[in-house]
Order: C-alpha cells, then sequence, then structure tokens
C-alpha cells in the first residue's frame, strides 16, 4: 500500500501543524467521552443511593425536597413529624421496618444524622447492598457516633476520637455543642452514596445536644452536662423523616395512600423509584446541553483539520501532479488526503483516550473526596468503542472534502502543473 | 503473433489525433501522424503555447484524445479507460518535468523508488538489476553523478536544482521504462550544467534501452538527438494559434 506510507511520510513532514491537529482532536474526544463517562456514573450513583426503601415518609412538601434532604442530605425540611405519628406508622402491621432520619446539626460541613441502630440492619444502598462497618460498630452510648467513610478520611478520624458538633449546618462560626463532646464508634465502609459524608448518631444523642436549646439557641443559665443529660428522658418530640419498608411489596401503594391522607398531620409517602426519576429528568436538560456541547467540540476538531488540509491543497498541486506522473492513479490522490485525516483522527482519538484515562486517575479521588461521586476506572464500553468509531468515521468523511478537490483538480491538471 | 508484436520497431504511433479541452474551444493538437521508433532520440521542438505539454499528456496517456489513436507499444493508450492508463503510465513510461520534480517529504531515496511502488512490473525489473529497490536508487543516483550519501539526510527541497533534475532522472529511469518522456528538463538549469545533465541522462537511458522524447524550446541541444521536429510539423493545430 503505497498510500499509506506517504500519507505518514507527508504528515512526518508536516508535523508542527499535524500535531496540533491530533492534540486538538484528542482534547475533544476527550472531553466527549469524559462527559458520557461522568453523566453514566453521576446517573449510575445517583440510582444507587438508595435501594430496597418501599417508602420515604417527611412533612408534606413535594417528591425532590423530601427526596433530597432525606436521602442527598441536601437543603431543609420545611416541617418535622411527631414522635407519635412516626410511631403510629411504624407499628402499622404491614410494616415491616422503618428507619428514623432527624437532620439539623453539621460536623466542619458534613451532615449530622440521628437515627436508630435499625439503620445499619435496613438500610440498602446499590441494588441490595447493606452497610458494613471498616471500624468499631453501631452506636452503644447516647454520645457515639458512626462516621461515613469520606468523614473520616478527611477529618482524619479514629475510633475513640472524640469531637464536638455544630449547631445548624455552617462551618462553623455557629454555635457549638460544645458541652457534649461525642465520639467516634464506628466508621462505615466506602458506599459511594451521601453515606459517606454523614456523621450518624442515635436519636437520644441529638436530643441530648438540645436539652439545654430551644428554638436554635441555648436557653441562657440553664446549663446541662453530658453526664445529667444521659440521665434525662431522651426520647425525641419529633424526627424529620423515615424510611418504610413493608412486608409486602404489593401494600406499598395502599400504604403510600394511607400515610398522604394521615389525618394528625400532613405527610408526604414517596417511592424513592419515582421521586429519583423525577430528580433525574429536572436535569436531563443540562444534561443534554453539556453532550450537545462535547460533540460541538469535536465538530470544532474536525474542521480545524478541515481548515489545515484544505490550506495545503495549493502548495500541494504539484505533488499530486508528481504523483500522477509515476503513476498514481486520481483515487490515490483521493486515497493519500483522505487517509491523511484519517490518521490524524484516529491519532487523535487514540491520545483523547490516553488523555481520558490520564485525567480520570487523576480526578477519581479529587471528584470522590469533593462530590462523592466515586468514577470507576474501567474498560472503554461498546457505547465508548461506537462513538470512536463514529469520530474516526466523521474523520474520514470531513478528509473527503480537500481529497475530492484533490481527486478533481488531478483529473484537470494531469501531471503539468505550472507553478 | 505476440512476441512478433512485443518487438515492434514502434515505440510510439499517433494518428490522427484530435485534442481540445472543452468542446467550443478551439483544437490545440491535430496530429495526423507522428512516430518514433524503438530506441530512437527524438527532439520536438516548440515554443510554449504550441501544445508540447498537451502532447506528453497524450503520450502519458493523462488525457485522452477526442479522436484517432495514441499506440504506445502497439496498445492504444486512447482506448484503455482511465485507470489502464494509468497503469500503463507507471509500469512502461518515465517522466521528467522542467521541475519541482521531487515530493517533498520523501527522502532522496524514496522519490527515486516512487514509481516501482505504483507498478510491480517496474519493481521487478528493478530487481533484477540490484538485490533491492534502495539499492538500485543508489545506482542510478550515483551514475548521474550523485553523493548519496552527501544529502541522504536532508529534505530534497534543499538540493539544488541541477541536483534534482539529475534525481528526477534517476527516478524516470528506475525500472527501465521503455519510453521516457521529458518536458523541458534543462532548461532550469545552467547553461554549463545542462551539457552535462543531458551527457548522464543518455548514458542511463541507453544502458535501460530506453526511446526518448524530449520536449524544448531550446533548440541549442538538438544536436545530441537522432531526430529532430518541430511541433508545427507534426501538429496542424499549432500553426493557427
Amino acid at each position: 500500500m503505497p498510500i499509506l506510507s506517504l500519507a505518514f511520510k507527508s504528515l512526518l513532514n508536516r508535523r508542527v501543524t499535524a500535531s496540533l491537529t491530533v492534540f486538538t482532536i484528542a482534547v475533544s474526544v476527550t472531553l466527549l467521552l469524559g462527559v458520557e463517562k461522568i453523566r453514566i456514573e453521576a446517573k449510575t450513583s445517583f440510582a444507587n443511593t438508595i435501594s430496597g426503601t418501599d417508602l420515604i415518609v417527611g412533612a408534606r412538601s413535594g417528591a425532590i425536597p423530601l427526596l433530597l434532604y432525606s436521602v442527598f442530605r441536601i437543603g431543609n425540611a420545611t416541617n418535622n413529624i411527631s414522635w407519635e405519628s412516626y410511631r403510629d406508622i411504624a407499628d402499622n402491621p404491614q410494616v415491616a421496618w422503618t428507619i428514623p432520619l432527624s437532620l439539623g446539626d453539621s460536623h466542619r460541613g458534613f451532615r449530622v444524622l440521628g437515627t436508630s441502630r435499625d439503620y445499619f440492619e435496613h438500610f440498602r444502598f446499590s441494588r441490595e447492598r447493606r452497610l458494613a462497618f471498616a471500624a468499631g460498630g453501631p452506636f452503644e452510648d447516647v454520645f457515639d457516633a458512626v462516621l461515613g467513610a469520606n468523614v473520616a478520611e478527611s477529618l482524619g478520624y479514629r475510633l475513640g476520637d472524640p469531637f464536638i458538633v455544630q449547631h445548624g449546618l455552617g462551618q462553623g462560626g455557629f454555635a457549638s455543642h460544645q458541652d457534649k463532646p461525642f465520639r467516634v464508634a464506628g466508621i462505615l465502609a466506602k458506599t459511594g452514596t451521601p453515606v459517606d459524608r454523614t456523621v450518624h448518631m442515635s436519636l437520644e444523642g441529638i436530643e441530648a445536644m438540645h436539652v439545654d436549646w430551644r428554638g436554635g439557641t441555648p436557653v441562657p443559665g440553664l446549663t446541662v452536662s453530658a453526664e445529667e443529660a444521659r440521665a434525662m428522658d431522651l426520647r425525641p418530640m419529633a424526627i424529620t423523616a423515615f424510611l418504610v419498608g413493608l412486608k409486602s411489596r404489593l401494600a406499598i401503594f395502599s400504604m403510600q395512600r394511607r400515610i398522604n391522607e394521615y389525618r394528625a398531620e400532613p405527610l408526604l409517602a414517596v417511592l424513592p423509584g419515582v421521586a429519583l426519576q423525577e430528580l433525574w429528568n429536572l436535569m436531563g436538560t443540562a444534561e443534554t446541553a453539556l453532550s450537545a456541547i462535547s460533540i460541538l467540540v469535536v465538530v470544532t476538531g474536525l474542521f480545524g483539520m478541515l481548515t489545515m488540509l484544505l490550506s495545503s491543497l495549493n502548495e500541494r498541486r504539484r505533488e499530486m501532479a508528481i504523483l500522477r506522473s509515476v503513476g498514481a492513479r486520481p483515487l490515490h490522490v483521493f486515497g493519500l488526503l483522505a487517509l491523511e485525516a484519517t490518521i490524524l483522527t484516529a491519532l487523535g482519538t487514540a491520545l483523547g483516550l490516553a488523555l481520558l484515562y490520564l485525567s480520570l486517575a487523576v480526578a477519581q479521588p479529587i471528584v470522590d473526596a469533593r462530590f462523592g461521586l466515586y468514577i470507576p476506572i474501567t474498560l472503554p464500553t461498546g457505547r465508548d468503542m461506537a462513538v470512536i468509531g463514529l469520530v474516526v468515521l466523521a474523520g474520514f468523511v470531513a478528509g473527503a472534502v480537500p481529497a475530492l478537490r484533490a481527486y478533481r483538480r488531478s483529473l484537470a491538471d494531469g501531471m503539468m502543473v505550472r507553478t | 503473433m505476440a512476441a512478433a508484436a512485443a518487438m515492434s520497431e514502434t515505440m510510439v504511433q499517433m494518428s490522427g489525433v484530435r485534442f481540445r479541452w472543452r468542446r467550443q474551444d478551439a483544437l490545440i493538437l491535430d496530429v495526423p501522424v507522428f512516430q518514433v521508433e524503438r530506441g530512437e532520440r527524438v527532439f520536438v521542438k516548440g515554443p510554449s503555447g504550441s501544445g508540447k505539454t498537451t502532447l506528453l499528456n497524450l503520450l502519458g496517456g493523462v488525457v485522452a484524445p477526442e479522436s484517432g489513436r495514441v499506440e504506445i507499444m502497439d496498445t492504444d493508450m486512447a482506448a484503455l479507460d482511465g485507470a489502464r492508463r494509468d497503469a500503463f503510465r507507471a509500469g512502461h513510461i518515465g517522466i521528467i518535468f522542467q521541475m519541482f520534480n521531487l515530493v517533498p517529504y520523501l527522502s532522496l531515496i524514496d522519490n527515486v523508488v516512487l514509481p516501482c511502488r505504483f507498478s510491480s512490473c517496474r519493481r521487478q525489473r528493478a530487481l533484477g538489476r540490484a538485490a533491492s529497490l534502495q539499492e538500485e536508487a543508489r545506482r542510478l543516483l550515483a551514475a548521474m553523478e550523485l553523493d548519496v550519501d552527501a544529502h541522504l539526510s536532508r529534505p530534497v527541497a534543499e538540493l539544488s536544482t541541477g541536483q534534482q533534475q539529475r534525481v528526477a532522472a534517476a527516478r524516470c529511469l528506475i525500472g527501465a521504462p521503455e519510453l521516457v518522456i521529458a518536458d523541458e528538463p534543462t532548461s532550469s538549469l545552467d547553461a554549463d550544467v545542462r551539457k552535462s545533465f543531458l551527457d548522464l541522462l543518455f548514458g542511463e537511458i541507453g544502458a535501460a534501452g530506453s526511446t526518448l522524447v524530449f520536449v524544448s524550446h531550446d533548440s541549442s541541444l538538438a544536436g545530441a538527438f537522432d531526430r529532430t521536429l518541430a511541433l508545427a510539423e507534426i501538429n496542424r493545430a499549432g500553426n493557427r494559434q
């Protein structure tokens, strides 16, 4: 194949412009595949945040806010659920288990979640996986806490370490519960869900912190020490939300209706899957925009290559005539230029793939620590390969434009061009 | 008999050839008869614009005539389709231009070997003379008095015009094509280099047993050829321009 070696040598001769073109295409392919990768991983990780729960129950608001604060620890509940209503529903014979959730405090930027030991027993994520302990175990004492994997990692906490919870969600500067330090009793194994960024403690612990507080501030003159608090009745007055597991999935809809029509106070029960889908659809536009932009970046890269090839065409007119004189057919001339474009695109795509894995390797721990999104580094998927194939094909098609010009010209010029 | 046809003494036989680029244009070429014998060195003299380039395009099979026959070694180029004409040219015809003969991104050796990449018959013949194509290229370059090793690593564009023309001559002779077409190959050379280039070209053409059709407006070179003719003698269209 004389044309292949000619194409390589011709590109090597123009290595500066050629490598710039390759680099442009590489960056665009990295972006295209990277966006796709993050999109899919975000969606998977999103869908994996909660599993095995039949209903999420909170004060009446909307399905999405309820999902956001109860599962993703984003935003705040507008209202609480009274302990009595919670117990009433939890004691319903159709209910297998419940997990109470009490939110509102934080520790150095991480949300504090008050819950019961049922959380470690019944909470499931990522297709029925249950929580596992990397160290220690569930909270035993009122002032015990269980840290999510990222909390322990980024704060450098180990078992037995004491820490103080801030009231509210600020990064410090707010009032803190410094008279009642907590102790790390357990550290959870990594889940790739918001659990990793949560500090868990018992509902009693939450209550104990707030016994001398009213309406978000400490009551002046009233100080209850940790030991005194321990002796008090720490049954909570209210919780923020709770998760429900039913004995039979067939009961989901009747149970949902029953909760939504609950008379004692306005409640909302949502199906996690439905709410997740609703939330994901909300982000669909941004997702589509991101994909469209990355496709346009690839198109820009290919146009750059087209410009380079077209602008070199005039100075190469003579070269085409020489090739014709030694027996090259017009089809060879077409092939030479189309092949150059294809080689540039293929090299760009290969480099882009390498760049993608390099940046994934660099970004993986950062994205995990900052956003709690764990992006596994896997081999390119069939979809990735299809995208790569399409980009190379697009490169060939773009190359066909100058190639066709050269083809027509070499038919007209023959071998006698006066330059 | 096929053997007798192959040994025919006529290399080029043009008869009744008419050519124009577009139907509405005037005829550029109208050649009732033009014949070149095998092994002959013919000098075709003509001023620029007299249809020289078109004549060479027809002989090289790059364009087809409107009517008539262009027979090279008894093969009518006009009757072949484009792809077969290209293949025929690759196999049997070597061509040198006035200047800018070399592919800028190929090395000295790669430039010379180029025709063998497009024609297996020239590759075979080149390999019949040397162990490898590279070796045959070196032999031809040496025969054209070029110091290969001194120029091998440098871009061919850095060679002087005279050196470039000698590389082009080596390329058109590799694989011993039966017909060599030269389009003013000496007109960009200085007068003192011109004679030595021609001597080297003739030497190698003789060694390869090729036939030469040499077109130029410079009649001072005509003395070295077997036969000289003016394009106007064979082209009736040329007189009308």
